[in-house]
């Protein structure tokens, strides 16, 4: 079993945070899908950036800036290598997630989008991948269409194939649901899209840092996700798009080192990825990131999955035992997250109760309003594994929430 | 979890369990609508406000039961009060719950809400107890309004 192989001991030593004490417990972090904690070696890579190598790039002839420039761009080519893209041109560093999202709903979707044009999204997605296709409808009158899901969390289908219809121009999508973990049969969804002409962007915000990637095979146009979310620092993010599409995309942002030539009267804009990328970039947060990607490939993403099913599959029995526990999302294929409610008893309540015991999860609608919807719940409680859990804080939360039921009785 | 049972006495799970004043007022002639968009707390406050004094209160809506509680504890003091009198008992809980927990304060000018005094160990949880509050604010203010606890 490839679990075995994860040596978690020596894994939690990477991480200093995990040490903390909250209220006088241990922290047990089961909120890893909002944002991970950082090893050391992207704590480190940082500071000594900082410390050693720091200059802006692209623009100094000293060394200093040469060398900063390096760091840079063999980030990109970390990111290139990580997510199986063809060319590094490809790799677009952002903020994050939905700033790749509103980047591509700026340009490409501005400029080859038109009124009566539709989008389809799944039930599943994230407020990220809702609202950019919203206001590009209010600027567009372009219109939103929903991929239904079943009681268990999947898309449906027959339903998801019908809406794909000759209107459609763009189909945009997530990987991996971050409120209740379903995994959408993405090369299948990609291929019927694709079979029809429909451009497709997948949002990878929570797949990137559980799975293997490979955006070449995917077939996709558009990949994007988060560096915060995969151990990386907050506020560095990556949009993957196709050479071809970012090469007829028009520029985002105006500004400094996203052009070649400018006069008063007349700008040339800059090659991909660089027409992108206007302004003083986040240095440091590549450097991070790159430092992130190598940690996570030292590990192995297969380990790190096979490791989060195993923690899955502990929560789904010791969470299954406890009476009054409702699961939200039962999908054939689920990431290593559980989200549920307690009956009578309101998420948020729970969550301070989780608190108490210093265990930290996610309580509320997880930027999924309409989701939540469906299933009829304001709120939910979520708890998502990673490398750095064990079963046994598993144990402690269904512990704790036992406490929680009796207090709340 | 001391802190945990400080935060929710009995008096506030009693009232969570069963809500007083929880129904619509069909014929009100205030209502207002609150929401804390962080947790998808939603309430409706509805009342009857005769020559400046509140005669009837009532309430709807979900929540956790910090916010459920507060509602139910604040319809019952609410109803028969005039609006300086609600005013006043506003000011109070408001900074009962938002002071700091190592201030002294004193609760005995609060009645039953001094049952809420645990919230302001957990200032995440302030905008829970307030809620209610400021919806009964805007149903006071400007009737059909809504109440952002942001
Ligand atoms: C599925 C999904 N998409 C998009 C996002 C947005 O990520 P960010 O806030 O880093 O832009 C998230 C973050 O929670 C997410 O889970």
């Amino acid at each position: 079993m490839g679990d075995r192989a994860l040596d978690v001991a020596s894994i939690r030593k990477d991480f200093p945070i995990l040490e903390r004490e909250i209220r006088g417990k241990p922290l047990v972090y089961l909120d890893t899908a909002a944002s991970a904690q950082k090893p050391r070696a992207v704590l480190e890579a940082i500071q000594n950036f900082y410390q050693n190598s720091y200059a802006n790039i692209h623009r100094g002839v000293y060394q200093l800036s040469a060398g900063a420039t390096e760091l840079y761009e063999g980030g990109r080519d970390d990111v290139q290598r990580f997510i199986g893209a063809k060319d590094r041109r490809e790799i677009v560093f952002v903020r994050n997630a939905t700033e790749a999202i509103n980047l591509v709903a700026h340009t490409w979707a501005e400029k080859n989008l038109e009124s009566g044009d539709e989008i389809l999204i799944t039930a599943l997605e994230h407020h990220a991948n809702i609202v950019p296709w919203q206001m590009l409808g209010e600027r567009r009158g372009t219109k939103l269409r929903v991929a239904p899901i079943d009681a268990n969390g999947d898309v449906v289908m027959e339903s998801f194939e019908a809406l794909l219809g000759e209107r459609t121009k763009l189909l945009a999508l997530t990987h991996v649901s971050n409120a209740i973990g379903t995994i959408n049969p993405l090369k299948k969804m990609i291929e019927l899209a694709q079979a029809r002409g429909i451009t497709v962007l997948v949002d990878g915000a929570q797949a990137v840092p559980h799975t293997r990637v490979d955006v070449a095979a995917l077939g996709c146009d558009f990949y994007v996700f988060s560096g915060h979310k995969l151990y990386g620092p907050s506020g560095i993010g990556v949009l993957y798009g196709r050479l071809a599409m970012l090469e007829a995309m028009p520029p985002f942002m105006g500004g400094g080192d996203m052009i070649e030539t400018v006069s008063f009267e007349q700008t040339r804009y800059a090659g991909v990825p660089q027409r992108f990328e206007a302004g003083t970039p986040d240095i440091a947060g590549v450097v991070g990131l790159s430092a992130a990607i190598r940690y996570v490939e030292g590990i192995g993403i297969e380990a790190i999955e096979a490791w989060e099913q195993t923690l899955l599959a502990h929560a789904n029995r010791v969470l299954g035992a406890i009476p009054g526990l409702r699961m939200i999302g039962n999908a054939r294929h689920k990431a290593g997250l559980v989200s549920f409610v307690l009956d009578g008893i309101h998420a948020h309540d729970v969550g301070t109760a989780l608190d108490q015991a210093g265990i930290a999860v996610r309580v509320g609608h997880h930027c999924a309003q309409p989701l939540m919807e469906i299933f009829g719940v304001p709120a939910t409680v979520r708890a998502s594994f990673s490398l750095y859990n064990t079963p046994a804080e598993i144990d402690a939360l269904a512990a704790a929430l036992g406490e929680t039921r009796e207090i709340f009785g | 979890m001391d802190e945990l049972r400080e935060l929710y006495q009995a008096t506030i799970l009693d009232h969570n369990r069963k809500p007083r004043n929880f129904r619509v007022i069909e014929e009100a002639n205030h209502h207002a609508d609150g929401h804390n968009p962080i947790c998808g707390d939603k309430l409706v406050v509805f009342l009857n406000l005769t020559e400046g004094r509140v005669t009837d209160v009532a309430f709807q809506g979900t929540g956790c039961a910090i916010s459920v509680a507060s509602a139910s504890l604040m319809t019952d003091f609410a109803r028969g009060k005039t609006l300086p009198e609600i005013e006043a008992e506003f000011e109070r809980f408001h900074q009962m719950v938002t002071s700091s927990p190592n201030s002294q304060i004193d609760t005995s000018a609060l009645g039953k809400l001094a049952v809420f005094a645990g919230v302001r160990e957990f200032p995440m949880r302030v905008k829970c107890a307030t809620l209610a509050w400021h919806t009964l604010r805007a149903a006071l203010d400007a009737d059909g309004s809504v109440a952002h606890t942001e």
